[in-house]
């Protein structure tokens, strides 16, 4: 297959400029007789929808949750970048461009990432007029901070919760299209399958969670906003119902999975206290400014630690290894996730973890107490202050900066951060690959689209912090509703799409077929015991470090889990019901296959990458080595009948950046 | 330590709701969701159908969880969900009472879960400030007070999770209105349709069902994101103005 | 005009009428006490029974009564549908009941109210009744005063010489103490009067108001019984 990225002629700057005024456009009164299909209302769904509803399409949005407000993109703390340059320090769009491509280990699209970099500064002015109550500075404008990384301060943000102000700027526009009519909501309705009618996608068979009914819905396109596929490792940062269906659904109908092996893992997470652990949860990258990552120099120490027989404080400054200082001096701390992720696996396999598992390292604010308070003691005059006067002033700065990530980890782990260092280690956060798209985001199946991290576009093997919202915003309100155009365009002659043609029948029937079979199977080990396995083998396999032996065994033990789950599985109930069992089913059974094709990509990306980092490819002081000879492409798979994927190339042309090895030493 | 719980079941909003009593083994550093989660693997694998809740994030931002634990919302600590609740706030031996929320206009879907689609009908009526993609100015062009724009932040926090709703004895949405009033009104993209938008979303308000306000302050404390009542102030005094002086 | 009816039938227009109501009662109630504490001056009933004959046929206070009459039928009715509207709209109660997120005067408004409706018949069918639709008082004149007065004082006085009405009106202006604790600070919340520096000086005031009120009232019960007592 010849995957074409459409990518426009013209110089890096120009492109999207060009090509936008070039487009084909539709005129509103076709646009009333156009339907569109969207599904997913995070930040990319529901901007899209609304923007498309504003343009005067016929809207129809898709979400399984209760309501379109309650997507994972509320979950995001950090913040958004844009390359606005307000505070004048230099930053520019290319130079967010350029953060990106270096950032994302050269494995994304020049012409994307560049236009994402222009589309930046107009969310920004976007989510400002919807009433997002950004951070401002006391003359009125807007502040900004920086972020992992990079060198400017181009990062918007309320306070921790930046996606969560996003999301509910872009849910209330939503919700104003679903006033005016142009945007017909369907809460608590999950898709199951697209429906492909003469080669276009013209629908989805979707599944009425309340009443369990199965429905198909038609329309001129399909627009899929559905996230990432993070919860294929169980423990992950992702909510517990993220799931990869939607965009797994269209790969067994044709659809590429572009990159599926490039994973984040996020280094200041808190650690797993145990067994019956559900989800991970994410301390914000900014406690990395301050914080100090150790683990014990001594074995011994370690062990007594994870015994609980020696705390932390006891442990001298001669016997702690602050290992990332140690090994890039000139980052620090400060160094990328995917850095500072293998370097706390490194010092945790050496068995100097600290907490009972032996899977977590120290993230240490002691030094940064001292030194606060040291400055406001200087600051307020007092001389010669007691050490208990220092801590304690240097305790409320502290506070003021991250009052709000301490008190959450002190509800979760009972454990006083201000006392005793936090503890912390890796999870998996966010998933670069996603559908394969081209420069319209239309995916290799007709009318089919895939925005935001269902798609694989932006971030190549590494996602900068604070992009993540950037692009699901860019994708929604200033790309798609462009690009649908070239796809509409030559629909205007469509009439209506019929729900009733024998593409959409035989998709229902094999659905419920599907529903019926794991309904029936009836056997003995729970769904979420099934999750559990997957997860702890993608972990082991494809985690934080592969090696080739690892994962052709771990695609052996996928494929057995799979059968096993086949033939095991029980869910409780019926189909036509409110039946939460089943809809997890239905997602851990796509996880199954999709895990192995990560897996797979994972076996056939002979070089470390980013996220993707391969134990055979490192260079001699124990870095990531890329290999731009072979590997400069995106890989992108199908789904074939006999269930062996194959892989289909885009190779990836640098014509503006120069490619290097992204060094922190 | 050693549980008892005394859960609410439900077939579905038509049918008789009552409580099941379990006995449970769970651990302090366990999240309350994920004790049920031990519960519900145990049900499951007496072949028996697991008590239906809801729950997404577990971080305490996306408010999906709508459970009541012994009478209070969310559960006994201030400002936590009850996904960020812990089991080291119980000990062994406790008897727990989980119910779903109640309020007429949450009505229970089943077991834990209920509809709360009601609030976002409230949205619709105008929680939304009217600008279409591609219209807005450059993001400074107008300052906004820092203050101002941190009280808006104060009221845009609410997680939309109903908390308030359920603490409150007579079923009012009067907090969560007001706070997505407030969080608009407090900026001055949002001023401009403030008067129609106060009373379009109390007229709806009220249209879904919800109960008046008396002033109990039951929403304010139970209110995981710590929004405060003096968001409801404001909101009559809104209302009031824009009913009296304006068209 | 449509506006009028619209506003009046929202719920923060039902609030309005209850807070305005409110306020207007709890300014009977001061008035009421001046009136009623002459019943402590020792003139044997003089001056109570005069400023009773004034209350009783200026026409410019028969107006106002009326209006007082409106306001605590409005204040009940609205009230009690309210609670009725509120039960509704809650639907089923929790098993677990707490009073951890809210004191449990606020959550029993309805009920107070109620209790102190009930007290007001018992208090008007015993006086205001008595001096306005019946013939039982006797008629007495006052050296100086050139016409007769109803002896509402001799009333109020054989009425405060039974222990279990001293007891019922004790009883009444606790209820009317905890109604007033939640009531006049709600006052100001449901007219949209809040701000953070006022409404904490507010509060305060309402509970010495309340409390106040209270305590005022029922020393005149509580005197006239004991000081008959001191008679015999």
């Amino acid at each position: 297959m010849k995957l074409d990225s459409k990518t426009p002629e013209g110089s890096l700057a120009e492109k999207w400029t060009k090509y936008r005024g070039s487009m084909n456009l539709v005129a509103p009164n076709n646009k009333r007789r156009l339907d569109v299909i969207v599904v997913g209302t995070g930040l990319a769904g529901a901007s899209a929808a609304s923007t498309l509803g504003e343009l005067g399409y016929n809207v129809k949005a898709f979400t399984f949750h209760d309501s379109p407000r309650r997507a994972h993109s509320i979950a995001a703390q950090g913040g958004i970048n844009a390359a606005k340059n307000y505070q004048n320090d230099g930053d520019s769009i290319y130079r967010l461009f350029y953060d990106t491509i270096k950032g994302g280990d050269y494995r994304s699209r020049e012409s994307n990432v560049h236009r994402l970099a222009e589309c930046s500064t107009e969310i920004i002015d976007q989510a400002v007029a919807q009433g997002v109550p950004f951070a401002r500075e006391y003359g009125g404008l807007l502040a900004n901070r920086s972020f992992g990384g990079v060198q400017v301060s181009r990062t918007f943000y309320a306070r921790g919760q930046t996606g969560q102000q996003l999301l509910i700027g872009a849910y209330s526009g939503l919700s104003r299209q679903i006033a005016l009519g142009k945007v017909k909501m369907h809460n608590r309705h999950e898709m199951l399958d697209v429906v492909i009618v003469d080669g276009k996608a013209r629908g989805i068979i979707t599944r009425n969670l309340l009443t369990g009914k199965l429905e198909k819905h038609a329309a001129h396109c399909v627009v899929l906003a559905t996230g990432g596929y993070g919860n294929v490792f169980y423990l992950s940062t992702n909510a517990m119902g993220s799931n990869v269906s939607a965009a797994w659904r269209a790969v067994k109908k044709g659809a590429l999975m572009a990159n599926p092996c490039y994973t984040q893992i996020h280094p200041t997470c808190i650690p797993v206290s145990g067994e019956y652990q559900s989800k991970l949860t994410l301390m914000s990258e900014s406690l990395r400014n301050d914080g100090r990552v150790w683990v014990p120099n001594k074995l011994d120490d370690a062990k007594a630690i994870q015994q609980g027989q020696k705390t932390a404080q006891e442990l001298k400054e001669e016997d702690r290894d602050y290992y990332l200082e140690r090994r890039y001096p000139a980052f620090g701390n400060l160094v990328p996730r995917d850095v500072a992720s293998r370097a706390a696996k490194t010092a945790t396999d050496e068995g100097k973890g600290v907490v009972k598992t032996g899977l977590g390292v120290y993230l240490d604010f002691a030094a940064a107490i001292e030194r606060y308070g040291k400055s406001t003691a200087h600051t307020k005059g007092i001389s010669n202050p007691s050490s208990a006067q220092i801590k304690e002033l240097g305790e409320e700065v502290v506070s003021q900066k991250y009052g709000n990530l301490f008190q959450m980890y002190e509800k979760i782990t009972g454990e006083n951060p201000y006392k005793s260092p936090m503890k912390i280690y890796p999870a998996v956060h966010y998933t670069m690959g996603g559908l394969w798209v081209d420069y319209n985001l239309e995916t290799n199946i007709p009318g089919l689209f895939a925005l935001g991290e269902a798609n694989f576009s932006d971030h190549g093997a590494n996602r900068l912090g604070a992009s993540a919202l950037m692009q699901g915003l860019a994708d929604g309100y200033f790309v798609i509703p462009y690009t649908i155009g070239q796809f509409l365009s030559n629909e205007i002659r469509t009439p209506q799409i019929s729900n009733e043609s024998p593409e959409f029948i035989t998709a229902e029937k094999e659905t419920r077929a599907r529903l019926d079979h794991l309904i029936d199977t009836n056997g003995n080990q729970s769904v979420e015991s099934f999750h559990r396995k997957l997860g702890k083998i993608m972990w082991e396999y494809c985690g934080m470090s592969r090696n080739a032996e690892g994962l052709q065994k771990g695609i052996k033990m996928i494929q057995d889990l799979r059968e096993e789950f086949k033939k095991d599985v029980f869910v409780p109930g019926v189909v036509e019901e409110f039946n939460p069992e089943l809809e997890k089913a239905t997602r851990v059974a796509d996880f199954l296959e999709m895990g192995e094709v990560m897996m797979r990509d994972a076996l056939d990306r002979n070089e470390s990458c980013g996220g993707h980092f391969r134990e055979e490819y490192v260079s001699s002081d124990g870095e990531a080595e890329r290999n731009d000879e072979e590997y400069t492409y995106v890989a992108a798979w199908e789904w074939l009948e006999n269930g062996k994927p194959q892989v289909h190339k885009e190779e990836l042309k640098f014509e503006n950046v120069e490619l290097k090895t992204r060094s922190y030493k | 330590m050693q549980l008892t719980l005394k859960v609410w079941r439900q077939k579905n909003n038509k049918a008789e709701g009552k409580f099941e009593f379990h006995k449970i083994q769970a651990e302090e550093h366990m999240s309350f969701l994920e004790m049920l989660d031990v519960l519900n693997e145990k049900i499951v694998s007496e072949k028996k159908e697991p008590v239906a809740f809801e729950h997404d994030c577990r971080e305490g931002i996306c408010g999906s969880c709508s459970m009541v634990i012994n009478g209070r919302p969310h559960g006994p600590q201030a400002g936590t969900t009850t996904c960020q609740l812990h089991m080291r706030a119980y000990k062994s031996g406790d008897t727990i009472t989980i119910e779903p929320f109640r309020a007429t206009s949450f009505p229970v879907i089943k077991d834990l879960v209920v509809d709360r689609s009601s609030f976002d009908n409230i949205i619709q009526a105008g929680g939304y400030i009217s600008v279409n993609t591609g219209q807005a100015v450059d993001g400074n062009a107008i300052p906004v007070n820092r203050d101002d724009a941190s009280d808006a932040f104060d009221s845009a926090a609410c997680i939309g999770c109903g908390a308030c709703v359920a603490a409150c004895p007579n079923g009012s949405a009067m907090l969560f209105t007001s706070a997505k009033i407030n969080h608009l009104e407090k900026l001055p993209q949002g001023k401009i349709e403030h008067n129609t938008r106060v009373k379009n979303m109390i007229k709806q308000m009220d249209k879904e069902g919800f109960g008046k306000c008396s002033n109990v302050g039951a929403c304010g404390v139970e209110c995981p994101k710590e929004i405060p009542m003096d968001n409801i102030a404001a909101m009559n005094r809104s209302y009031l103005t824009s009913v009296f002086t304006k068209e | 005009m449509r506006w009028i009816t619209e506003f009046l039938t929202s719920s923060i227009g039902k609030k309005l009428v209850m807070s305005l109501t409110g306020l207007f009662l709890i300014s009977f109630l001061i008035v009421h006490l001046l009136g009623n504490l002459q019943l402590l001056i020792s003139d044997n009933g003089k001056s109570f029974n005069i400023y009773a004959h004034f209350m009783s046929t200026n026409p410019l206070i028969k107006v106002i009564s009326i209006g007082l009459y409106a306001g605590i039928l409005l204040h009940a009715i609205q009230g009690i549908l309210i609670a009725l509207q509120n039960k509704k709209a809650k639907g089923s109660k929790y098993a677990v009941n707490t009073n951890a997120n809210g004191s449990w005067i606020s959550k029993n408004m309805a009920l107070l109210g109620t209790f102190i409706l009930f007290f007001l018949c018992v208090h008007m069918g015993d006086f205001w009744y008595k001096v306005k639709f019946t013939d039982t008082l006797e008629m007495i004149t006052y050296p100086g005063v050139d016409y007769q007065v109803k002896d509402v004082f001799k009333r109020v006085a054989v009425a405060f010489e039974n222990i279990w009405i001293v007891i019922i009106y004790l009883v009444g202006l606790v209820a009317l103490g905890l109604h007033l604790i939640h009531g006049f600070q709600s006052a100001f919340t449901s007219l949209g009067l809040q701000h953070k520096k006022y409404t904490p000086i507010i509060n305060i005031i309402g509970i010495l108001f309340s409390v106040g009120i209270s305590l005022a009232y029922a020393v005149i019960p509580l005197i006239m019984y004991f000081s008959k007592l001191s008679n015999y």
